[in-house]
């Protein structure tokens, strides 16, 4: 797909994901609205994935480590036709299969269980070390959240694939700088980022996040670099695509009432237009 | 029929936890609350305003944040430790076996939105195990209070004892079961319906749902006693003893998986002391479905009117 095919695609799933948010009455809409370019992008160019097959033993691999966007996921599957379309409509209902965080059990297309953060890291480090050990040529992409890089099993993760000189991982940092309760300066702050990766022995690109282009090519065989694991630090919004959400720690997992959902959906509408 | 709850206000636990803590820090430089960027989620805004310095986020760490605790405790801080249930237990249980436990610290453990609180979040959040594994462990008490009086009587407990503790809260509104003034005593379970012919014994969000129980067994002739029972370890042997000696029969419901929880804990006391017969309500060893908190309590055979019949099928199997 082409880089504006993909965006406008995006914009369509960020209006079914908030559609979903306000029907349901929950879901974590800023850090969906900030992940929703980086994962369509790779399910619609960079990885290969068989929602006929889901399991093809060599098919590419994307941890959302960030469970909590689980919705931004389900939309994107049912849009790659993992699921159905209209199942996005039993998100959270009782006896769903969609609830708040993603399982693989119930779910095609979804890899390995998360919502406790800090754990996609290293069980992507172990799907990479499998496809080295199998000799296969199938990548390992997981997505973290900027807060989530907190997590210390993170970075024994970091650790361990640079040892293991795994350049067929990929991590994503969705670098919105907001995490639960406040900005990362104010909490925790880990900046700078890229110096720190960098020193662990990974290959590191930022890039801005929301610009599809940008993301296909970071995410993309030819920028691997021989022998080390690759972080791609995409600098992004949460809450992006609607004024009153982007870059605003209050919507984090606030619903919104009837007017802002109103107003959200015009934004989003305008953007495609 | 009527129940006693019908038109009660429901409180949610976490405001009598934080109104205690601010009280207790205003009064005790060495209070301090530590957190995992849970600021919101434990209800520590009011703290953070009024304490700056003794609010310590650590970020999204759990593992660090329990050694943070304990440190602090070895510098002479008495840091209560504030963080959804699952990810407190779950995440740093070893710290709290090597760091709490074992190094005997005087770290206090809060466990917010336990249960199953978290509702359609799922499993993940979802914190049934957190009696079984933090119970297996010497040094660290195990309290999950009924109502925000108990609470409140339990943080004020819990800032005075010598050592580690863990404080099982929930989210999710309950309305007043404990007469006002209530103090806690660890180790010691309360009495609130009594009864002769089967024993029903609760703790946390259950309780006031095992008081409903008991009074629809009274309208069907079964005189049901209630015991609130919010310690779990050190649990209350005595009064376990004497229910089944004087009830015969012993019902235990909990938000926690049958394994390993208060109905075992009641089990192992029952079958050392006196066997009875006994049933355990709780989850039965699945990760549950998708569904609302109080919604798993009831798909769970946790309603009050379940709780109920299972109280009466068990009146069968007495001698
Ligand atoms: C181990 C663990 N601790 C705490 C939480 C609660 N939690 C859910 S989302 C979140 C903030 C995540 O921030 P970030 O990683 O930056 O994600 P984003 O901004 O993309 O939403 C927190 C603290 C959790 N899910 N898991
Ligand atoms: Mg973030």
């Amino acid at each position: 797909m082409k880089p504006q095919e993909l965006a406008t695609l995006a914009n369509s799933i960020r209006r079914r994901d908030l559609q979903a948010v306000f029907e349901a009455g929950a879901g974590h809409i800023g850090g969906e609205m900030s992940v929703i370019d980086i994962l369509t992008a790779l399910y619609f160019q960079v990885m290969s994935v068989h929602p006929e097959n889901p399991l093809d033993p060599k098919r590419d691999r994307l941890v959302l480590s960030k469970g909590h966007t689980a919705l931004a996921l389900y939309v994107v599957l049912s849009e790659r036709g993992f699921i159905r379309k209209d199942e996005i409509s039993s998100f959270l209902q009782h006896h769903s299969r969609l609830n708040g965080h993603p399982n693989c059990v119930k779910v095609p297309g979804v890899e390995t269980n998360t919502g406790p953060l800090g754990h996609g890291l290293p069980v992507g480090v172990g799907m990479a070390k499998a496809a080295k050990l199998n000799g296969d040529s199938w990548r390992t992409f997981v997505v973290a959240g900027d807060g989530e890089m907190q997590e210390g099993s993170n970075w024994e993760a970091i650790m361990a694939a640079s040892h293991f000189k795994l350049d067929n991982l990929t991590l994503i940092i969705d670098h919105n700088r907001l995490q639960q309760g406040a900005r990362l300066a104010d909490t925790n702050n880990l900046a700078p980022l890229a110096p720190k990766l960098e020193s662990f022995g990974w290959a590191i690109e930022e890039i801005d996040g929301h610009d599809m282009e940008l993301i296909c090519l970071a995410l993309s065989l030819q920028t691997v670099t021989k022998g080390k694991p690759k972080c791609v630090i995409a600098h992004t919004n949460k809450g992006q695509g609607v004024s009153f959400m982007s870059d605003n720690v209050a919507w984090h997992h606030k619903v919104p009432n009837k007017e802002q959902y109103r107003q959200a959906m015009a934004e989003l509408t305008d953007t495609v237009q | 029929m009527s129940t006693p709850f019908e038109s009660a206000k429901l409180h949610d636990c976490r405001d009598a936890f934080t109104g205690v803590l601010e009280e207790l820090g205003a009064a005790n430089n060495d209070i301090v609350a530590v957190c995992n960027d849970s600021v919101g989620s434990s209800k520590l805004g009011n703290f953070r305003d009024m304490f700056p310095e003794r609010l310590i986020n650590v970020g999204i760490a759990e593992q660090n944040m329990v050694g943070v605790a304990a440190g602090l405790a070895n510098g002479g801080k008495i840091p209560f430790v504030c963080a959804a249930s699952p990810f407190l237990t779950g995440r740093a249980l070893e710290q709290i076996k090597a760091d709490v436990a074992y190094s005997e610290t005087n770290v206090k453990l809060v466990g917010i939105s336990s249960g199953m609180a978290y509702g359609e979040l799922g499993p993940t959040h979802h914190s049934i195990e957190d009696f079984a594994w933090v119970r297996a462990l010497p040094n660290v008490p195990v309290v999950a209070p009924a109502d925000r009086i108990e609470t409140a009587a339990a943080v004020r407990w819990a800032a005075g004892h010598k050592g580690g503790c863990f404080l099982r809260l929930s989210r999710v509104g309950v309305p007043d079961v404990l007469p006002d003034g209530h103090v806690f005593r660890l180790g010691k379970a309360d009495i609130l319906r009594d009864g002769g012919d089967v024993t029903i014994v609760a703790n946390g969000v259950l309780t006031h749902r095992a008081i409903v129980a008991a009074d629809i067994l009274k309208e069907r002739g079964i005189s049901a006693r209630v015991i609130n029972m919010a310690s779990v370890r050190p649990i209350d042997a005595d009064k376990i003893l004497q229910a089944a000696k004087e009830t015969g029969a012993i019902l235990s419901c909990e938000e926690h998986t049958i394994f390993g929880g208060l109905g075992s804990a009641v089990a192992e006391v029952v079958v050392d002391m006196h066997p009875v017969p006994m049933k355990r309500l709780g989850v039965p060893g699945v990760f549950a479905h998708t569904a609302s908190a109080n919604t798993l309590l009831d798909d769970f055979g946790m309603s009050p009117e379940a709780i109920a019949e299972s109280g009466s099928e068990l009146l069968k199997r007495k001698e």
